[in-house]
This record gives C-alpha cells, sequence and structure tokens, in this order.
C-alpha cells in the first residue's frame, strides 16, 4: 500500500466533508477496496471509514419493506430475524456472498457503490424495486447502476441506507465462481401482485432485467412458464471461467431455479 | 506394557499446540537488529532483452539502502542456480542446461523472473522504490505452452537449446513393445494433458541472509524441504561460500508440497547482499509472487497406447510425453518427467513390455518441478485413464480388467519392465477391501435413482503404486543425480535420561516432532515427553538430505532406527559393565537391559546417567557418552500402493460435479501414527481432487502472461467443495527393506485422487459417449461436453 490518511469520522456530515478532500476514498468494509490498495492500483491521499456513524448503520421496516444501513455487513443482514421475516430471500442471498470472512466484513453500502457485474445485491435492489438514499438525494435502484463498476453516484456523494420492497414472493438462485465465489450468473425473481421482476448480475456488465421471462412469469408463475426462453449470448461477460454461451444458459438454468424456490 | 505413544498410537501432534496457537516460528517472524528488506524488481514480461536499468531515481528514495542488478552479481562472479539431476537424450547428449542467474543478466524468459533487488529500511520503502527502477526492455516473442514451443518456427527460449528441447528421452524396450502391438488383439488409445499447477504453499516463501564480517560467517533462514541441499548448491555453486562457514536454518515452514524443495535465486540474493549492505536482508513473497515464481507442477501433454490380447491381458504400453520444464531447469525439474514418472508406468499390472518417450522443452513460464507427487500423479493419471479406456474397448467391468492384470502378491519381488523392482503389494486386496466400502454392487441403482432426480452418476477406480522413500544412492547417481539420497540421525541421551534426537528430514506439515518421538519413545520404554526433535539446521544435524517424495520416515526414519540400534549397543556394553556381566548376557527389551536369568537390571535412564558421570569406566574399552550417529542409505525405494474409488453427481444443466463419497484403501506397510497418516491421506484426496475439478495454471500461449495469477481466478478446493473421506490402510504387506517396514504416505492421497474422479466424471457422462475428458473438469466443461454429445437432451 501507499502511505493515506486515516479518518474515522463519527458523524455523516463529518465524512461528508472529509470526502470532498480531493484523492479521498470512503472506506465500507474494505473487501475490495483494501486488495486494491495492497496491490498499490489505487493511491487515495485519505481513507474515510464509514464505521463509526450511526446514521449508516441498522435494519428497520420502512414502508412495509426493509431499510439498510449502508455499513451494514453482509453476515447482519444475513442473520438478521428482520430480513428472515420481511424479505427472507435478501438473507439468503447475503449468506451465499463470498465466504464467511467477507461476510464480515463487506457491507450493502460498499457494495452497492462498487457495482461489481458480479456482485450479488445489485440483482436485489433491482429485482426488490430498491431506492438508495445518499447524504444528497435518493436514487430510485432502476437508475442506480448504470454500467461496469459505474454508478449514479457523483464523486463524493456517501451511501446512506438502500430500501427494499416487500415482494409477495421471492427468491435468489446463484451460480457461483468456484474460484472467487461471485456471482457468474445470479438470479432474482420477484412477484409484486400482477408484476414480476426478473433480475441478472454477473452474467453481463451490470445487473439487467430479463424482461421476457418476467411477461412470461407474470402470466404463469412456474418454472415452466421459462421453457424455451433465455437471453442474449451476444454482449454477455466471457472470461476462463464461463463463456457467454454457458451464461446465456444459466441465466435460464438458475431464473428457473429461482422461481421454484420462490415457491 | 504397550508404550501408549508409542509405535501405532494416534498421538495428537505435539507441534500443532505451537502452530494453532500463533506460536510458530516461520522465516517472516525472525526479526533481527538493524535488518534491511528486500523486494526484487520482476519482468511483466515473458520475454525481452533488457536493453538497460536506469535505477537512479530509486536509489534516491528514502530508505533506500542499495539496488543491485544481475551485473553486480556477475561482477562478483556469483554463479548460476545448479541444476541436481542430469538427464541424457536418447542419442547419449546431455540435456541443455542453459544458465540461470538469481538476477538476470540480459534476458528476461518469464513473467516474474527477477532483474534487480532494492534493500531499504523497511519493506514499504523498499517497494515504493522498486517502483521507481526503470528497466529498459526490449519485447521478445514468447512461447506459452509445450506445444507452442515444439511448433516449427517457435521462438527459442535459450540460444543454446535448439527447438526449445531441453532432453529428448526414453526408456524401455521399443522392440519388445512393437512386437507385442503388432500381435495385439486390441488397443485402447488416448491422448491426454496432465495440466500445470501452482503449489500454494499456506506460507509464502521468504529467507533472510546474514552475515558476520567478525566469523566470516553467513547465515540463511529460508522457507526450505533440505536445508542442507540448499547449503550445498548454494555454498559450492553460487555464492563460492565454504559448507563451515555458511549455515543453512529452516525453522518453522508452512507446507512446502515441493515447492520448496528447491534452491531459488532469491535465498542467493539475500545471502549476498547481506554482505553487501552489511546488515541482515530479509526478503518474503507476497501471494501475487507466489503464484509468479514458485516452481509450477505437473505439465504433461501425453499420448499412449495399451495393446491387450483377446481376453483383456495387457502386452504393452506406450507412452509419449510432452513435458513443459518451464524458463530454467529449477533444481529437480530433469528428473520428474523421467526416473519419476516413466518409471512408474507399470503402475499395479504385469504389462510385460512398456516403451515411454519423454521430450523435456523450455518455455517462458515459471519453471517447473517436483510437486506433490511429482510425476506419480502424472504416471497414475496416464494408466488408470487408459485402462478405464481399455475396460470399454473389451466392454469389461473396470474393476474386473483391473484384477485381471495386477501384480499378483506372489510375484513379489517382482521386477518392472521400467527398471524398478517392487518389493511387496497385494493389490487384490487393496480393491477387495474397497469394494465393500462403497457398496458396489449397489451402485447401478444409486445410478437410476440419480437418473430419476435428473443426475448423472459415476463412479471412478483408481489404483496407485509409487516409488517413495527416495532413493538408494547408487540406483540415483547411476540415473543422473548428483547428489547422494541417504538420511542422517543422531540420538543423544542427556545425563537425566532425557533424549534430543536430530533428523536430517524436515518437517513442513509431515509431524515428524511426534512420529520420529514415538519411535524413540517405543524403542527405550519412556515417555514421549522425554524426547525432542531437532531438524532444518544445519549447524546442529550433522547433514539430511530433506522431505519430499513421503521419504522422511523410510529413509530418515531407518536412519533413525540405526542410530538407536548404536545407542542400544553402547548401552548394552555400560550395563555389562555395571552389572558386571558379560555383554552376550545382556537382553534388552523396552529399554531395560536386564542380565539374562536374573532380576539383575537397569533402565535407559540408570545407564545415560553413568554414561556421562563415568567414574569407574575401563576407558580402555569404554568411552563415556551416549550419543550416536547414524547414516541411512536405502537398498530400494519403498512402494506404497492402494485404491480409491470416487463416486459423483453431475449437475447436468449446469455442468457442476459434485463428489458423493471417496474411499482410499491404501498400503502404507507399516503404521506409525494413524491419525497422521489420516490427515496426510485426507490432505493428498483434497489436493487430487482439487486437480481433477478445479485447479488449472493458465498462461496465455502468445503473450505468456499469467491468466490465473490469484485467487479470484485459480481456483483452490476448499473444505465444503470435498466429501468426508473414508480412509483405510492394512499392515499387511510391510517394506522388506527398511527396518521398520515402513512405505511413505505423503503424498498417495494425491497420487491416486485425480485419476479417480476423472475416471468417475467419465462414468457419468458415459451415456453420452463420452471417452475422456482433460482436467479440470470445469462446469463449464461438463456442461458443453453434454450439449455437444446430446443437443436434443441438453435442450430439455
Ligand atoms: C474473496 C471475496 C469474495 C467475494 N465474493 C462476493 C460475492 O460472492 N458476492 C458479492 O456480491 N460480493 C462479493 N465480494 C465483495 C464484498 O462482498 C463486498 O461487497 C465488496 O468488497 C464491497 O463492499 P465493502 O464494504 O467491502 O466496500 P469497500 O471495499 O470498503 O469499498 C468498495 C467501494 O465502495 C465505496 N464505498 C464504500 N462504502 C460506500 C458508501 N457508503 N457510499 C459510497 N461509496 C462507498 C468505496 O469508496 C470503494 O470505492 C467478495 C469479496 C472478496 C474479497
Amino acid at each position: 500500500m501507499y502511505a493515506f490518511t486515516y479518518q474515522r469520522p463519527t458523524s455523516l456530515a463529518d465524512a461528508a466533508a472529509a470526502i470532498q478532500a480531493e484523492e479521498a476514498k470512503l472506506l465500507g468494509g474494505g473487501q475490495t477496496l483494501l486488495p486494491t490498495l495492497k496491490q498499490r492500483l489505487a493511491r487515495p491521499t485519505d481513507l474515510i471509514d464509514l464505521g463509526a456513524i450511526p446514521e449508516l448503520k441498522g435494519i428497520r421496516e420502512a414502508d412495509g419493506g426493509l431499510e439498510i444501513g449502508a455499513f451494514t455487513r453482509h453476515a447482519e443482514v444475513a442473520h438478521s430475524d428482520l430480513v428472515k421475516r420481511v424479505i427472507p430471500a435478501l438473507a439468503s442471498l447475503a449468506e451465499g456472498i463470498g465466504d464467511r470472512q467477507v461476510r464480515n466484513m463487506g457491507t450493502m453500502g460498499g457494495s452497492i457503490a462498487n457495482a461489481d457485474p458480479s456482485a450479488d445485491y445489485p440483482s436485489a435492489a433491482v429485482a426488490l424495486k430498491a431506492s438508495v438514499t445518499t447524504d444528497r438525494r435518493t436514487i430510485a435502484g432502476d437508475d442506480f447502476f448504470t454500467g461496469m463498476f459505474e454508478t449514479a453516484l457523483e464523486p463524493g456523494e456517501i451511501v446512506k441506507s438502500v430500501r427494499f420492497s416487500r415482494p409477495d414472493k421471492a427468491a435468489y438462485a446463484k451460480f457461483r465462481n468456484p474460484a472467487s465465489r461471485y456471482a457468474i450468473v445470479g438470479v432474482f425473481v420477484a412477484k409484486f401482485g400482477a408484476e414480476v421482476r426478473v433480475a441478472v448480475t454477473g452474467a453481463a456488465g451490470s445487473v439487467f432485467r430479463a424482461t421476457a421471462f418476467e411477461t412470461a412469469l407474470a402470466a404463469d408463475f412456474r418454472a415452466e412458464a421459462l421453457n424455451g426462453l433465455s437471453v442474449e449470448a451476444d454482449g454477455l461477460n466471457a472470461d476462463i471461467h464461463a463463456s457467454a454461451d454457458y451464461r446465456a444458459h444459466l441465466v435460464t438454468v438458475m431464473a428457473k431455479r429461482a422461481v421454484e424456490a420462490a415457491g | 506394557m504397550a508404550n501408549p505413544n508409542g509405535i501405532g498410537a494416534s498421538v495428537r501432534r505435539r507441534e500443532d499446540q505451537r502452530f494453532l496457537t500463533g506460536r510458530g516460528n516461520y522465516t517472516d517472524d525472525f526479526k533481527r537488529p538493524n535488518m534491511t528488506h528486500a523486494v526484487h524488481v520482476r519482468s511483466p514480461y515473458a520475454h525481452a532483452r533488457i536493453l538497460g536499468i536506469d535505477f537512479a531515481d530509486a536509489a534516491a528514495m528514502p530508505g533506500v539502502v542499495a539496488v543491485l542488478t544481475g551485473a553486480d552479481m556477475e561482477a562478483d562472479k556469483v554463479g548460476s542456480l545448479p541444476c541436481g539431476w542430469q538427464i541424457h537424450s536418447k542419442d547419449g547428449s546431455p540435456m541443455k542446461e542453459p544458465p540461470h542467474h538469481p538476477l538476470a543478466r540480459d534476458r528476461v524468459r518469464y513473467v516474474g523472473d527477477a532483474v534487480a533487488v532494492v534493500i531499504a529500511e523497511t519493506r514499504e520503502q523498499a517497494r515504493d522504490a522498486a517502483e521507481m527502477v526503470v528497466v529498459d526492455y526490449e519485447e521478445l516473442p514468447a512461447v506459452g505452452s509445450s506445444t507452442r514451443a515444439i511448433a516449427g518456427g517457435a521462438p527459442l527460449v535459450h540460444d543454446d537449446a535448439p527447438d526449445n528441447v531441453c532432453y529428448d528421452w526414453h526408456l524401455g524396450d521399443k522392440a519388445a513393445v512393437d512386437t507385442a502391438f503388432a500381435n495385439a488383439a486390441h488397443v485402447a488409445k488416448i491422448d491426454l494433458v496432465n495440466q500445470r499447477l501452482v503449489p500454494n504453499a499456506m506460507e509464502p516463501r521468504a529467507a533472510m541472509g546474514e552475515y558476520d564480517q567478525s566469523s566470516g560467517e553467513y547465515t540463511l533462514t529460508t522457507t526450505s524441504q533440505n536445508p542442507h541441499v540448499t547449503r550445498l548448491l548454494m555454498g559450492a555453486f553460487v555464492l563460492g561460500i565454504p559448507e563451515h562457514k555458511l549455515r543453512v536454518v529452516a525453522p518453522d515452514v508452512g507446507g512446502g508440497f515441493g515447492s520448496k524443495i528447491f534452491h531459488y535465486g532469491e535465498e542467493a540474493v539475500v545471502t549476498w547482499a547481506a554482505r553487501k549492505v552489511g546488515r541482515p536482508v530479509k526478503w518474503t513473497a507476497d501471494r501475487s509472487e507466489s503464484f509468479l515464481t514458485d516452481a509450477h507442477g505437473r505439465d504433461h501433454v501425453s499420448h499412449a497406447e495399451l495393446a491387450m490380447d483377446a481376453d483383456g491381458n495387457f502386452l504393452a504400453l506406450r507412452v509419449s510425453t510432452l513435458a513443459n520444464l518451464g524458463a530454467y531447469l529449477s533444481t529437480f525439474a530433469p528428473s520428474i518427467p523421467t526416473y519419476l514418472y516413466a518409471t512408474l508406468l507399470a503402475g499395479q499390472y504385469k504389462t510385460p513390455a512398456i516403451y515411454a518417450e519423454v521430450k523435456a522443452v523450455f518455455t517462458n513460464t515459471a519453471p517447473v518441478d517436483a510437486y506433490r507427487g511429482a510425476g506419480r500423479p502424472e504416471a497414475c493419471y496416464l494408466i488408470e485413464r487408459i485402462v478405464d479406456v481399455a475396460a470399454g474397448v473389451m466392454g469389461m467391468d473396470k474393476t474386473e480388467i483391473r484384477r485381471r492384470n495386477f501384480v499378483p502378491k506372489e510375484a513379489m519381488p517382482y521386477q518392472t519392465p521400467v527398471a524398478l523392482q517392487y518389493d511387496t503389494g497385494d493389490f487384490a486386496k487393496n480393491l477387495d477391501i474397497a469394494l465393500p466400502l462403497v457398496d458396489y454392487p449397489g451402485f447401478q441403482q444409486r445410478r437410476a435413482e440419480s437418473k430419476a432426480r435428473g443426475k448423472l452418476r459415476g463412479i471412478g477406480f483408481a489404483t496407485y503404486i509409487e516409488a517413495c522413500g527416495i532413493a538408494p544412492s547408487n540406483v540415483a547417481g547411476a540415473l543422473g543425480a548428483r547428489a547422494g539420497l541417504y538420511e542422517c540421525a543422531e540420538v543423544r541421551f542427556h545425563p537425566t535420561g532425557s533424549v534430543t534426537v536430530f533428523t536430517g528430514a524436515h518437517s513442513h506439515g509431515q509431524g515428524h516432532e511426534t512420529t520420529f518421538a514415538q519411535i524413540v519413545a517405543e524403542r527405550f520404554g519412556i515417555p514421549i515427553e522425554n524426547v525432542e526433535i531437532v531438524h532444518g539446521d544445519t549447524n546442529k544435524i550433522p547433514f539430511g538430505m530433506g522431505t519430499y517424495g513421503s521419504r522422511s520416515l523410510a529413509v530418515g526414519g531407518s536412519a533413525l532406527v540405526k542410530a538407536m540400534d548404536k545407542v542400544e549397543r553402547k548401552a548394552k556394553k555400560i550395563a555389562a559393565h555395571m552389572l558386571e556381566a558379560a555383554e552376550t548376557d545382556i537382553e534388552v527389551k523396552d529399554g531395560r537391559f536386564t542380565v539374562a536369568g536374573t532380576d539383575k537390571s537397569l533402565g535407559i535412564g540408570d545407564i545415560a546417567l553413568q554414561a556421562y558421570v563415568p567414574h569407574n569406566f575401563p576407558l580402555d574399552e569404554l568411552e563415556p557418552g551416549l550419543d550416536e550417529q547414524a547414516f541411512y542409505d536405502p537398498k530400494n525405494f519403498t512402494y506404497p500402493n492402494g485404491c480409491h474409488v470416487c463416486e459423483l453427481e453431475i449437475d447436468p444443466d449446469t455442468g457442476v460435479t459434485t463428489i458423493v463419497s471417496f474411499a482410499a484403501v491404501d498400503d502404507f506397510g507399516n503404521v506409525i501414527n494413524p491419525l497422521i497418516v489420516e490427515g496426510q491421506v485426507h490432505g493428498g484426496l483434497v489436493q487430487g481432487i482439487g486437480q481433477a475439478l478445479y485447479e488449472n495454471c493458465v498462461y496465455d500461449e502468445d503473450s505468456g502472461q499469467l491468466v490465473t495469477g490469484s485467487y479470484m481466478d485459480y481456483c483452490m478446493p476448499r473444505a465444503d467443495d470435498v466429501p468426508s473421506f473414508t480412509v483405510r490402510y492394512h499392515e499387511d504387506q510391510p517394506c522388506t527393506h527398511n527396518p521398520l517396514g515402513v512405505k511413505g504416505c505423503g503424498e498417495a492421497g494425491t497420487i491416486g485422487a485425480a485419476a479417480a474422479v476423472m475416471n468417475a466424471v467419465v462414468d457419468a457422462l458415459s451415456d453420452y459417449g463420452v471417452t475422456h475428458m482433460d482436467m479440470p473438469a470445469t462446469p463449464e466443461k461438463v456442461w458443453r461436453t453434454i450439449r455437444d454429445a446430446a443437443p436434443a437432451m441438453a435442450a430439455e
């Protein structure tokens, strides 16, 4: 690592002020940022640790759904009785992130701000009609993820919390990368009355909705409804672990499994 | 009365207390006053000419003590890293042995090749400065794989190795094999790749050099499996330091799997630099450096053919292998794809004629050398895969074709057509024990039940035999080894009856501190707590060849027994003197020395005390002291063998393979500590499963860049990837030529497991007409195979 100044503000306002410094970086659970620093791929002047800010913590019931503070660890989401009761699919998604060490450190805010194409939470944010509250405004989940590692956040904008709507039924099915355990393909299916959302992560540069799947499932919420449907392989991610056409195939398989799991 | 901590007891590893509580002492834990830190500047290119190195800015960075390059080493007449084994090609010419400088001089030949070292007050300062070293490279075309290396017009890795060939070697009777094939009723054929692996010891390599100006003594503390060999190679060939002025210490070492056998350039760099800068110099690899620069394993491309008669009896085996040695010859690299591989191609079978050709080539990749099993997993995988193919050709049951061709127990000792002579083994018995463990008769029903759930079930067998306990020095010498391969031990009784054992074997996960102490406790009837095992320090141990090739117990343990024999002989003399009896009248049992037919006896403790308080010794006949040393050079290799059975299920929708059960039945000869043996088997099996399903070291063929340079891409097996293992062993066939009757167990799991898993994968896919799949059987590969074989079924 290159040398940097470590700061640990105790209020959102102080953090917002500190992050204005040029080349300052917010530090969540550090699971992405610290490896980057260790490999000397980034050289921030200041690290603003968000871990001591009460406004960023906690899981609450809100508008029938959930509001989860940005500095909530994956393990807290996975083990929360509230999450398990209101949106069990979200708890089980969190339980499937990385490994125990990663879950004990990584945070919701860090995950969505980072917008890794193979991260799990983005699929939940889109499928569960989330809205992201920052220190400046509220951004709809649908508008938040703008590309590979890109979000609607402005420089220095801090994610404060994420609100998820409560679905009638939902499940997340993940095909994990055996090495990193990120999603090669993850499909989050959520049913709200007559509306169905199918959000796909891992397969492309950014999370996307499989609209043909949604239409089919809105008409008939059974795995069989997806028979014969698939997403276009063109433009999907390809790497040594999975080619684009394999990923396209897995989207259908995982979507069916999610529908089955959602019941 | 049996010693509760003697031979055969599952004594918990004494060393684990310190390992598990963070009190181990690893190389990087050592701190010295005034110590400096080294960071290497490494090539980002697989192949390039070094036009110049500008380190003026780096040298001016805060904390920088020195920046040293290959030119400095050349000026100091530092030698090339030597190779410990010489192979001769078919035509009698010696292998090509290009120089391997610790710091590259004019060319770099793989990504990670060291070109300079920065020494600074702190590690971070050294890293900061290393980034400021500007190396002017002229990039050259690279060779990223063995098949590329031999393709026409391939760039040359070394100018003096035409066609990139290091050697083109063969073993066996070609004419006999050709005749057998001409008369064969059936022939099975296979093309396979044994992919390259990264060793991944938990502790990265590290080395600390020290130089004492007043005495002229150097000390190297290093992550080594064999400190004496490092002392010999580095002292005599690289730095020109005589042994009495060079101490090499290998303290606690966190795993090696072969990768820490070799003498690496960084060891020479820190030792040499310590004198240059007049301060201790420490280097510790980070994980990225480990991926790039630890010697890798395997990397074979092979074609094999098996000739059979009308009944499925094996007549002859013909093998042709292309082995990738990487950019330079690592210490034992040439021996791995030859004498540790082709000599094992008989496996457990009485195939009368075998001929193997091995072409070893240079490429612009990290050096390749021994990795757990070292040649033997490659041999086992090839044999057991082709035997399964042969079963298919013959329409025979896979256990039946094996049974039919086993070398029968009665044929022992058995001379194979590829140089080795097996001493003992009952291969049918291994299989007989294994089959009920896995309920083989019930398999078809389980397969049908899986199918009903939409899953594909497969069962795979692998039998293996390995040559361990390397080696009789005379044999090794005749085959090109430039070292002897004995082991030494010293048993020192202290006046109050406790014992320190000095062994030339080195423990880096094997549990010597426990096993060796059990042997001593048993022999002398003393509590295990009274025995201390010392290893890993050239200033304490007479001489040792270290630990690899499952040799510690078979060779080091035998040396220990020899030394104990000498101690006992001496103790007998002392007892005779003390008891005023004739030496021939002294009977020894469990450390008690009794005058035959009387109740006059002494314990070893009494004798030890007398040995050091020799007030009335007849000094002409009896020396004081009870401290004996022995060297043991084995008469033959040892031949652990066994049978592994894997049952697994494949999800055809995703291609994911899940191992349902795995049984390993092994013959390790006599077993000293069943708990440790089982642990060794477990670890080995996971490594073998890792190769079969997960691990793959990938270089870009054109650029020579390492694609799988971190755990994000290089997939290590984890605890939840493997089932609970069923592990059995029998002790019916002890080794006949060493005093403990032991064969070794360190590599067995790795040797058999990959073949068993892949045979099961292919079995699961047999309905799709699949007869072979290269490792690792990744989900996509399996899915694609199914899809391509049966589009209709996959689309469903
Ligand atoms: C081995 C491993 C396996 C993993 N597996 C998975 C997996 O299976 N699935 C998965 O989804 N993820 C996985 N991850 C990622 C991990 O779970 C974290 O979600 C991720 O690293 C980011 O969260 P963090 O809290 O660690 O953020 P950090 O690493 O601290 O920060 C990441 C980025 O987000 C910014 N940031 C942090 N908090 C905020 C905030 N409140 N507002 C604005 N910006 C912010 C930081 O400045 C930085 O740019 C894995 C990581 C590792 C190391």
